[in-house]
């Protein structure tokens, strides 16, 4: 490829960003065996990679890009922008997919019938194009349309795991139920705010809306979106599809859904909360202080109590998911640039624990095919390598310093400290001791305890331990050095509250 | 060598020497040598450091820049560098004792047990050096995770208890207090450089000073203020290499190493002294001190006995901090090194009775001191020395604290030292008495059971390396006696 | 009141609907029943979208070369739309109903968690204290 071509590509990187991973699907479901489509889907995860890299870099560079999707100006086309927000979000999109796909080889031929895998990689890239969809539009209405992508693809990405436990059906199923409801009350939201703005570009709703905050149908929009969006990303008490879902899944759909799918629900919120509602005061504002910040607090706290008590790892890391959802809403909910940074910084930090977690916790199925407590018994000597990257990972959920965790909290805690709310400061801190529990329970079991009589297992295989163990050096290198990670989360939050940039 | 490269190079020394134990873990004598040579190129590291500090240099490395505005940095000065020297030199002679006793146990995983080692070594210099609170607190944080596999050796459903209270309780108040302490300070000051004076006069509301100094004290679990000192004891369960160098040294001193920097350097004394902020400080340190000795008094295990004076003994330098005087500081620190040179001498010596015996309750211990002189005659010495008997470096630490006490006026600051004293006769020397005077049982038996149980073994010495390096400490404690000048004129900077 | 109620039937309607659909959803144990339920829901918001783009007196948008008034278009291409993702949904709903069918024997909520109970006892069988 010449320079030419490569500066001539550059301008349309926003369409090949999404377009590349939507035609991918199609073509792997024409390729039919397994292993073509695994390597197809898995190069076309880096392209999508390496696309949302250089897209971050431009609009670090250059700010917000603005580019008119088919040559049809805004109002009346589609159009995708780009700004520091959502670059960041594709980037921890495409960069999990890049890293759970060249693991999923191993895992999803132990783990899935062979005659799905070309399904399943076609799934996983429609809800790669889903989500990546879902960031990049500047359109309400694409919005709920890829936001459907996404949730189809990722219902079939759950029932996958019917081969290993037939409740992934009913999980995938509730899953279904759950997430249309939140989908439809979603774009009942976007109808009403198209009726009285009469846009649906977001950025023009951005204009028009704060005009209108007393304007009824306006407030009964923005309860729908935030409804909507509180069931896609589980917010408590919103959350009962996602224990389930996570649990009976392969583990590789895990893997890639709990650390992308949510945080994509939570950047859609953000988006619309502080770019299209943008509120200062008012019934809005109070929605803030008085539904989702209670609601983030009980999530962090009633989640984590429950995760401790539970058996199934998986089952207790999407406990702490729904947990670790509320310190994200809680960023949202403080409302101030301290306050969206933090929650931005763990959108992104939260997606490397959980896919460090969940892929460590995938080598384990592998090779012990039991994730309870009683499997990882003893595998802190059978398996060194796939626990201590469960161990890392775990102090990141923690929040032990030199780790993404404690990044994060220290960012919470600051933002909570530095509004003078202190009692939410306790809190924070109240559910990351309780986090100390669970996550302690597992590596007692793994090195305290002995293996089970007659258990003989091998370390999982290098291709999948090597995806593992870069997302957990990611968690240790962006715990140490978190200049850049801080640095972006702070752009994008001046950027959505309308500061510079 | 470059000052600064030095510096970070304590750091990794002890971190390179675990991933080369790791890599020998097959062989015992090639993974021990490892040990004693890092050990002693950390010591000599250390010691050209000494040098440049004497000389007046303060050798900075910054490390990385975590987040902006709360960079990782080094930065060596006086009190930091007497606790690296503490720690370092004492890590010597701690990993001569620990060949000794670990192989004279055949105790189990002993190459986890010396890979964390290092790493809790390591994690001590970076508290040492620590240039900031942040940094601090990093490694704070990085030193109770490292240790934790040791506390939690045996791998029994004790020591797993033990390891959990001690986990629990050391992340629950440094992650629960000081980590808003020092978000407060950091949203209050703008900065968490350790700078002379303080960095908070004027910046805070002196009414509130009080609370963030105690979400500082009681969130610095490791200096073991009550409420929170049950980890101490629960910590016991380890084997006796590291109650002796980690819960005598490193992690205890770390703790109130890390009481004295937030005193002189955050808050500073004078701020301290003018608000009156750390009044309250001085009821809770002088309470914890004498509960801890009558506790002390009541254990028959003598590690235990040994944990709660240690908790009594502590409370010696958060009390002398607590006045905020310039020789309660001074005192403080000296207390530091000549604590514990004599407590890690009383714990290898229970050691060296377990590895001989395998007695762990003092009165099992009748008469053993005439078969274990030397043990003894450590013990003897440790004794004296933290009791505060001339010849003996502990009668510096204790003039120092009692002189700042005075130059308060409270004189019952001074009284209450000097009830804490006596009472560390009372619960030390009983242990040396019953071991020269009583008879042994198993030759007076006094019941028939007592005549059956211990067979006619023939106690003698512990191995050579389990003995060998109590006698160098206590041998130490006469030594700093003769040098204690040396160390108050390097501190002498922090309170001026 | 009347009057109200007249003037913004369409509404009535849509809230009827929605309210519906979303009582199916929940108050149903049949799978196949709450996909129905999912269905009227989802009918509700296309009759909100259409019913707003109506402009009184306007035609169809057909562009005729005359000065006309016609109802806005947006709105029906958007519900195009999401009428597809709605049988995309209800095909996916069903299709797994069957194989829950096929696995548990039943497509009632609580028998299915009965069996499911059954599951979870499995798991904790080997449990160690």
């Amino acid at each position: 490829m010449t320079g030419a071509t490569l500066s001539g590509i550059v301008p349309h990187l926003p369409a090949l960003q999404v377009v590349v991973p939507l035609l991918a699907a199609p073509v792997c479901f024409l390729l039919r065996r397994g292993v073509i489509c695994w390597g197809f889907a898995t190069l076309v995860s880096w392209a999508a990679f390496a696309t949302s890299l250089v897209l971050l870099q431009v609009v670090l560079a250059d700010g917000t890009i603005r580019y008119e999707m088919g040559g049809w100006a805004a109002p009346w086309g589609i159009e995708y922008v780009i700004d520091a927000t959502n670059a960041i979000v594709l980037v921890i999109v495409s960069g999990i997919g890049s890293a759970v796909m060249p693991y999923a080889r191993r895992s999803v031929m132990a783990e899935i019938p062979a005659n799905q895998h070309g399904l399943y990689y076609t799934a996983y890239l429609l809800c790669l194009a889903g989500l990546l969809g879902v960031t990049i539009t500047g359109d309400a209405f694409n919005v709920f349309v890829f936001l459907e992508i996404t949730s189809l693809s990722s219902y079939i990405l759950v029932s996958a795991g019917a081969g290993m436990d037939r409740r992934a059906l009913t999980a995938a199923y509730n899953y279904l139920v759950l997430g249309t409801v939140g989908a439809t009350f979603f774009v009942i939201g976007v109808g009403l705010l198209y009726m009285v703005t009469g846009t649906l570009n977001i950025i023009d709703l951005s204009e028009r809306v704060p005009a209108l905050q007393h304007n009824r149908t306006v407030h009964v929009a923005f309860a729908f979106i935030v409804v909507g969006m509180g069931l896609k990303l589980a917010l408590f008490p919103l959350h009962t599809w996602l224990p389930n879902a996570y649990t009976y899944a392969p583990s590789t759909g895990t893997a890639f859904l709990a650390a992308t799918s949510t945080k994509v629900s939570v950047y859609v919120l953000l988006r619309f909360l502080f770019v299209v509602f943008a509120p200062s005061y008012g019934f809005m504002a109070l929605t803030l202080d008085y539904v989702l910040l209670p609601l983030a607090l009980i999530g962090m706290v009633a989640a984590t109590v429950a995760a401790i008590y539970q058996y199934n790892i998986k089952r207790l890391l999407a406990y702490s998911s729904v947990a670790q959802i509320g310190y994200m809403v809680l960023g949202i909910a403080y409302g101030s640039v301290e306050g969206l940074t933090a929650a931005i910084l763990h959108l992104f930090n939260h997606a490397l624990m959980k896919g460090a977690l969940f892929l460590a916790l995938g080598c384990i199925m592998l090779r012990v095919g039991d994730v309870t407590m009683r499997g990882v018994q003893g595998l802190g000597r059978q398996m060194p390598w796939t626990m201590a990257a469960f161990v890392t990972g775990g102090l990141s959920l923690i929040g032990v310093p030199l780790t993404v965790g404690f990044i994060s909290k220290w960012y919470l805690i600051t933002a909570a400290l530095d509004d003078g709310r202190w009692p939410i400061a306790a809190v924070i801190l109240a559910s990351s001791l309780l986090a100390i529990i669970y996550v302690w329970k597992i590596v007692e079991a793994a090195y305290l305890k002995e293996p089970p009589e007659g258990r003989v297992v091998r370390e999982a295989p290098l291709s999948m331990l090597v995806p593992t163990w870069v997302l957990v050096l990611a968690n240790i290198g962006f715990g140490i050095n978190a200049e850049f990670t801080v640095g972006v989360a702070r752009t994008a939050a001046m950027g959505l509250l309308g500061g510079a940039p | 060598m470059n000052p600064s490269f030095l510096l970070a190079v304590t750091l990794l020394l002890p971190l390179l020497g675990a991933v080369f134990m790791a890599l020998t873990g097959g062989r015992p004598n090639v993974r021990e040598a490892v040990t004693l040579v890092t050990a002693g190129l950390l010591a000599a590291a250390v010691y050209a450091l000494l040098q440049d500090v004497l000389a007046g240099g303060q050798p900075t490395a910054t490390l990385v820049e975590v987040a902006p505005g709360l960079p990782l940095v080094l930065q060596v000065e006086p009190l930091g560098m007497l606790f690296a020297c503490v720690a370092s030199g004492l890590w010597i002679i701690n990993s001569l004792y620990s060949i000794g006793y670990m192989r004279g146990n055949g105790e189990q995983n002993q190459t986890r047990f010396y890979i964390c080692f290092a790493i809790a070594i390591s994690s001590s210099m970076g508290i040492a050096f620590a240039g900031n609170m942040f940094t601090l607190f990093i490694f704070y944080e990085t030193l109770t995770l490292s240790t934790y596999p040791l506390v939690a050796h045996k791998g029994t459903d004790e020591a797993k208890r033990g390891a959990r209270v001690y986990l629990g309780l050391l992340m629950g108040t440094s992650i629960g207090f000081q980590m808003v302490a020092i978000i407060w300070t950091w949203i209050a000051a703008g900065t968490l450089d350790f700078t002379v004076g303080g960095i908070l006069r004027d910046k805070i509301d002196p009414t509130l000073l009080p609370i963030l100094l105690a979400l500082y004290m009681f969130g610095i679990g490791k200096a073991a203020l009550m409420p929170f000192h049950r980890w101490l004891p629960s910590a016991m369960v380890a084997p006796t290499p590291v109650s002796a160098l980690l819960h005598a040294v490193a992690v205890v001193k770390a703790g109130v190493f890390t009481v004295l920097k937030v005193i002189v350097y955050i808050f500073g004394i004078d701020l301290l002294a003018d608000t009156g902020a750390s009044q309250w400080l001085i009821g809770v340190a002088a309470f914890t001190m004498l509960a801890a000795s009558l506790v002390a008094m009541t254990k028959d295990n003598l590690k235990a006995r040994l944990a709660y004076s240690t908790i009594s003994q502590l409370s010696y330098i958060v009390l002398g901090a607590a006045l905020a005087t310039s020789f309660g500081i001074l005192g403080g620190a000296l207390h530091i090194a000549t604590h514990a040179l004599g407590k890690i001498t009383l714990f290898m010596c229970a050691g060296a009775i377990y590895v001989a015996t395998h007695k762990t309750e003092i009165s099992q211990m009748d008469g053993l001191g005439r078969k274990m002189p030397f043990t003894y005659a450590a013990f003897l010495v440790g004794s004296l020395s933290i009791i505060g008997l001339p010849p003996l470096a502990g009668v510096w630490s204790k003039w120092y604290l009692a002189m700042g006490a005075v130059e308060t006026g409270m004189w019952i600051v001074v009284a209450v030292y000097m009830i804490s004293s006596l009472l560390n006769v009372a619960y030390l020397i009983p242990v040396v008495a019953r071991g020269f005077f009583r008879p042994s049982p198993d030759l007076v038996p006094q019941s028939v059971g007592a005549a059956a149980a211990p067979a006619k073994d023939g106690v003698q010495e512990a191995p050579l390396l389990c003995v060998l390096p109590p006698c160098l400490t206590a041998a130490g404690c006469v030594v700093l006696f003769f040098y204690a000048d040396e160390v108050i004129a390097l501190l002498r900077p922090i309170v001026q | 009141m009347l009057e109200l109620f007249l003037a913004k039937y369409n509404y009535w309607i849509v809230i009827l609907l929605m309210m519906t659909g979303l009582y199916i959803v929940v108050a149903r144990g049949n799978l196949v029943k709450k996909i129905i339920g999912l269905n009227v829901f989802q009918t509700s918001v296309f009759i909100l979208y259409i019913s707003m783009g109506k402009v009184a007196g306007g035609t169809a948008p057909i562009l005729t070369g005359r000065d006309e008034i016609f109802s806005n278009p947006i709105p029906h291409v958007l519900i195009l739309t999401a009428i597809v993702v709605g049988i995309a949904t209800t095909a996916l709903g069903l299709a797994f109903v069957v194989r829950i069918r096929e696995a548990y024997d039943s497509i009632e909520d609580d028998e299915i968690d009965d069996a499911e109970k059954q599951d979870m006892a499995r798991d904790l069988e080997g449990r160690l204290p």
